[in-house]
């Protein structure tokens, strides 16, 4: 009688996933017991172990670990993505307290459900598999749709929560059933399996099924990514979402969507690159410029940074479409610097917001380069790095990834992205227009900055500047990371 | 002091990192700091003057690589040459006048002010040193911050749209060039060049097309920067709402910016290209001439005036370097000092008046040399450098430039563009007149103090330069002249009708000259250039 064989599985490559979820759940369990209000050392906890994952995940580099039947590895790739989630994860964590204890939202609930959402987005960015990918971005996706909603009193955050659930449950079944078509072209869920599958078809891009779900899988990506035309939900979610997981959104799974997308066309579907970096182009373009013009046409703050986020992202598609090791490691090391300018920027909006998010309009920024000189300053890195102004991480991304395309040969891709750049600089502009030009027409409420969210601040410029000014250690690392992808 | 280079450059960053320090209400404090950096930096840059070699070697050099990743290596890579030189000494030159002419006129947030001078400062010495195209595109973005708060902040009435203006206008222009920059570079690498040392790529063979995309690329962004008509829309706007200081140094150094970006990079990367657009930047660089002196002449307000009188300037600048020869490229350079020079005396004298006054029409004032002797005398001096009188810059600047370009292929649009030097003596002069004779009417004028010492002390730098670069040119020609002939001789090498053939073997083919591009064969103006690169017609010297 045959023995039903157990497969070793090598518990290395989701070590920090595992420390993640055994946090998660212990918070859970410790917040059931805490002292009334007091969530704060939640926070604390949350963050160091975060710390401690993002050490573990960093002691993974260098290696190439396949487990559970190939289905996740550990590699460089995913090590980047890894410390990028964290980062963004780290961020939110700092600047959360202050802003929850202000909106009386302060539920314990709130640091789990953020470290299953990193969990999520881990296994997005290791995931070798359909159906580990897939996983990982239900677990980040159902976290996010209840953070998004953290705030039960705010209509506006039960909106958002509820829109970004809808919207994402659709695109969900987008992704999903894309990938059945490519398991039915296919008959393998296995990334390196369908890639050596379609290597061996006489004509892939005349195979329907295959193509199809290709295309497919892209809208669902393109979704949570908030590509246009598919980014109708972004301007919503983000303005009514608790504004610290505003940020985080913003920053962990767009990039956790890219590291997925990454792996997904440029290891199960290499042979149909020419297909799929054709609608890449189009979407990239589409993005960044839908992104913009929108953006140029917001009062409040929070939409404003929504809108460029979608541009963001199309900056970011410029170097998918190119999709060489420029271009790519381009969306590293620019997804990496969008977690620290654009958390930072965010970390901003919330000290100047008053409670119940009254002061979210860019008139409401009118004199605080003079009244809170340090903040503004702050305020103005950011901007100017989300601009792409050197020197700043902003400038280097966005350099490598329309280098990326250069290098390509779409010069008009890059053009188009260029002077999509110019018209975001606009709107970054009128914030600092607003900061420094204009008299307040009200009397500044001193905002007190605790300490946690100072942390916050001093990281992301940090992460801003130094990157900016010396940026070769990343890209080297981003270079390693796409190179044996 | 191998680093001499970078010294100069960072000591105003070092000089924020002081001012960081003082409390922001001590503003004698604050402005004398800023002051005595900008004087030491431009005691260190005077090292550089003294130490440097009359020939057309790069020097002061430091490389040092910076960032190695990817495709790309980007190095830290400045140096100085005959052509860089002096608009080195130049910024530092007008730095420490523009600080201390903020002293009375900027009151409020102090501070901040004299950060953004200092920033500015650096940003610009940085954009004139680098060889590297990276980072000479680094530092050339980081000018555009501090000068976006100057006008913003410290400005007039208008000042967040002129602000905006002025970065979107620029931004848009430096970012197209960045992209042309990228592909620069790859096809650099195709030919084995392996930094974006500035040096590698004059080696570079590229075919025509290429080059015409890549030199509009470039064109364009410094063009906006020059600014060219029809690019030049920025600058009224800019100019009239920004702080003195900020004026000065926009008209004296930034508008350099874009002149420069022509002779260092987008004429010797494109030789080909540029031949190509001679005709074409010749024309709007004449139209420039011609327009912005008609424009400033029905202008009311002084200041709005003196910018339009920097776009036909610079319109001159233009000409002059497109000649492609010895005497338009020094007339050029020269040109590019004199209106650093007496445009920032210029826009000096228009703050003296606004600070006391509140007011810049033309219509406000008159009769005020009975009442202000010293400005008046002044103002003429500068008044006469700015219309190119003999015995002053001016005079040496145009006269060289139309010189060259009257020797060069474009004798048609010299003859066009010489009417403007006339035009130029219409506004200036009339508005010389308007301002200061005819009755003093006006009772607010009849208070009105002559300038005090801080005053005249900030103009007799530039009241000396005016006169010693008008009587004695020579040691500024003899500095920078080896540089200027050998960036002749580089654009030269090549020829210029390449569309088909491959560089090299039409340069085979043509050793002795070529023909014009632009200008029917036999055409009595045309000259072979090999004659007149052997022989020039007029030695820049004699021109004293």
């Amino acid at each position: 009688m045959d023995m039903i064989s157990i497969p070793v599985v090598n518990m290395t490559p989701i070590l920090p996933e595992i420390v993640l979820s055994v946090l998660a759940m212990a918070l859970l369990l410790i917040n059931v017991f805490a002292p009334g209000g007091q969530k704060s050392f939640l926070a604390y906890i949350s963050f160091i172990g975060i710390i401690v994952a993002a050490v573990l995940v960093g002691t993974g580099w260098g290696n190439h670990i396949e487990s559970f039947s190939g289905s996740v590895v550990l590699d460089n790739f995913a090590t980047f993505f890894k410390v990028t989630f964290l980062v963004a994860a780290g961020l939110a964590v700092l600047i959360s307290d202050q802003y929850m204890e202000r909106e009386g939202c302060n539920h314990g609930e709130l640091y789990p459900l953020i470290l299953f959402t990193v969990v999520g987005m881990m296994l997005m960015a290791s995931g070798t598999d359909l159906m580990t990918i897939f996983l990982g971005l239900e677990v980040m996706s159902v976290s996010l749709y209840v953070l998004a909603g953290f705030n039960r009193a705010n209509r506006k955050s039960n909106e958002a929560g509820l829109k970004y659930f809808l919207l994402g449950s659709f695109s969900t079944g987008f992704l999903l059933y894309g990938m059945a078509l490519i398991y039915g072209a296919t008959g393998t869920t296995r990334l390196y399996k369908i890639a050596v599958i379609v290597g061996q078809m006489t004509l892939p891009s005349a195979n329907i099924m295959l193509v199809a779900g290709m295309l497919l899988m892209m809208t669902g990506f393109a979704f949570k990514i908030a590509a246009a035309p598919f980014h109708m939900w972004t301007p919503d979610v983000y303005e009514g979402a608790p504004t610290p997981m505003t940020a985080f959104m913003s920053a962990g799974p767009k990039a956790a969507g890219f590291a997925a997308l990454l792996r997904l066309f440029l290891v199960a579907l290499p042979t149909l690159q020419v297909e799929w970096s054709q609608v890449l182009w189009v979407l990239a373009v589409l993005t960044m410029t839908v992104g913009n013009i929108t953006a140029l046409r917001q009062d409040n703050i929070k939409r404003i940074l929504a809108y460029s986020s979608i541009a963001h992202a199309g900056y970011a598609l410029v170097g998918f479409a190119a999709g060489n090791g420029t271009g790519t490691s381009g969306i590293l090391f620019y997804m990496l610097s969008y977690a620290f300018m654009n958390i930072g920027a965010f970390a901003i909006v919330i000290l100047v917001a008053k409670k119940g998010e009254t002061n979210g309009n860019v008139m409401d920024f009118a004199g605080l380069g003079f009244k809170r000189p340090v903040l503004a300053v702050v305020m103005t890195i950011f901007l100017f790095s989300l601009a792409g102004v050197p020197p700043a991480a902003g400038f280097i991304g966005k350099f490598y990834l329309f280098a990326g395309a250069v290098q390509k040969g779409y010069i008009w891709l890059a053009v188009i992205g260029v002077l999509n750049s110019a018209a975001s600089a606009y709107y970054y502009l009128r914030i600092m227009v607003y900061m420094y030009m204009k008299e307040p027409t009200e009397e500044f409420e001193w905002v007190h900055v605790t300490a946690p969210v100072a942390l916050a601040l001093i990281i992301a410029v940090a992460g801003t500047v130094i990157p900016g000014i010396v940026p070769s250690f990343i890209l080297q690392y981003a270079q390693m990371a796409v190179k044996l992808l | 002091m191998s680093n001499v280079l970078s010294l100069t450059t960072f000591l105003p960053i070092l000089g924020v990192l002081l001012l960081l320090f003082i409390p922001k209400d001590s503003k004698g404090v604050l402005r004398n700091v800023t002051l005595a950096v900008t004087v030491v930096t431009f005691l260190v840059s005077l090292i550089i003057l003294t130490g440097f070699q009359a020939n057309a070697e790069f020097q002061f050099a430091e490389n040092v690589p910076w960032i190695a990743a990817g495709p790309f290596i980007m190095r830290y890579n400045i140096a100085v040459d005959g052509i860089s030189l002096w608009l080195v000494i130049l910024t530092t030159f007008i730095m420490p006048i523009a600080v201390l002419s903020t002293y009375t006129a900027v009151e409020e947030k102090v501070k901040e002010y004299m950060i953004c001078l200092l920033l500015l400062e650096t940003g610009m010495l940085g954009a004139f040193i680098s060889l590297d195209l990276f980072l000479f595109y680094i530092f050339w973005e980081v000018m555009l911050i501090p000068m976006y708060f100057m006008i913003g902040i410290w400005g007039g009435k208008n000042k967040i749209y002129a602000a905006v203006k002025f970065f979107i206008y620029t931004m848009v222009g430096s970012l197209l060039m960045l992209v042309a920059l990228i592909f620069l570079y790859f096809k650099g690498m195709e030919a084995g060049i392996t930094d974006f040392g500035l040096l590698n790529f004059f080696s570079l063979k590229l075919d025509m097309a290429t080059q015409i995309w890549l030199f509009l690329a470039f064109a364009f962004a410094f063009a906006i920067k020059v600014p060219m008509f029809p690019l030049h829309t920025w600058l009224p706007d800019a100019h009239t709402e920004a702080p003195t200081a900020g004026s000065v140094i926009l008209a004296a150094v930034l508008l350099k910016m874009g002149t420069y970006g022509y002779v260092r990079f987008a004429i010797p990367l494109f030789p080909d290209a540029a031949h190509k657009f001679a005709p074409l930047i010749a024309t709007l660089a004449v139209i420039g001439i011609i327009y912005a002196a008609l424009v400033a002449m029905v202008q009311e307000d002084v200041k709005k005036l003196v910018a339009y009188s920097s776009v036909a300037h610079l319109g001159f600048v233009m000409l002059g370097v497109f000649a492609f020869n010895v005497e338009g490229i020094t007339g050029g350079m020269l040109q590019m000092l004199n209106h650093g020079i007496s445009t920032g005396a210029l826009f000096l004298i228009v703050g003296f008046i606004y600070e006391r006054r509140h007011t810049r029409l033309i219509t406000d004032f008159g009769g005020l040399s009975k009442q202000m002797p010293i400005f008046a005398t002044i103002f003429m001096i500068v008044t006469f450098s700015s219309v190119g009188l003999p015995g002053t810059n001016g005079f040496v600047g145009e006269f060289l430039i139309l010189l060259g370009a009257f020797e060069s292929q474009l004798r048609w649009w010299t003859i066009v563009a010489t009417s403007g030097v006339i035009l130029s003596a219409v506004y200036m002069l009339w508005v010389f007149q308007r301002v200061m004779f005819g009755e003093l009417d006006n009772p607010k004028n009849q208070k009105l103090l002559d300038l005090n010492a801080r005053e005249i002390a900030i103009m007799v730098p530039l009241l000396v330069m005016i006169f010693f670069m008008g009587l004695y040119p020579k040691p500024f020609i003899d500095k920078m002249d080896p540089a200027i002939k050998k960036l002749v001789a580089q654009v030269r090498v090549a020829p210029v009708n390449a569309q088909t053939m491959p560089v090299e073997a039409v340069s085979q083919k043509m050793p002795a000259g070529y023909q014009e591009n632009g200008m029917p064969p036999g055409h009595p103006g045309m000259e072979t250039p090999s004659a007149s690169q052997a022989a020039p017609a007029v030695n820049p010297h004699d021109a004293k």
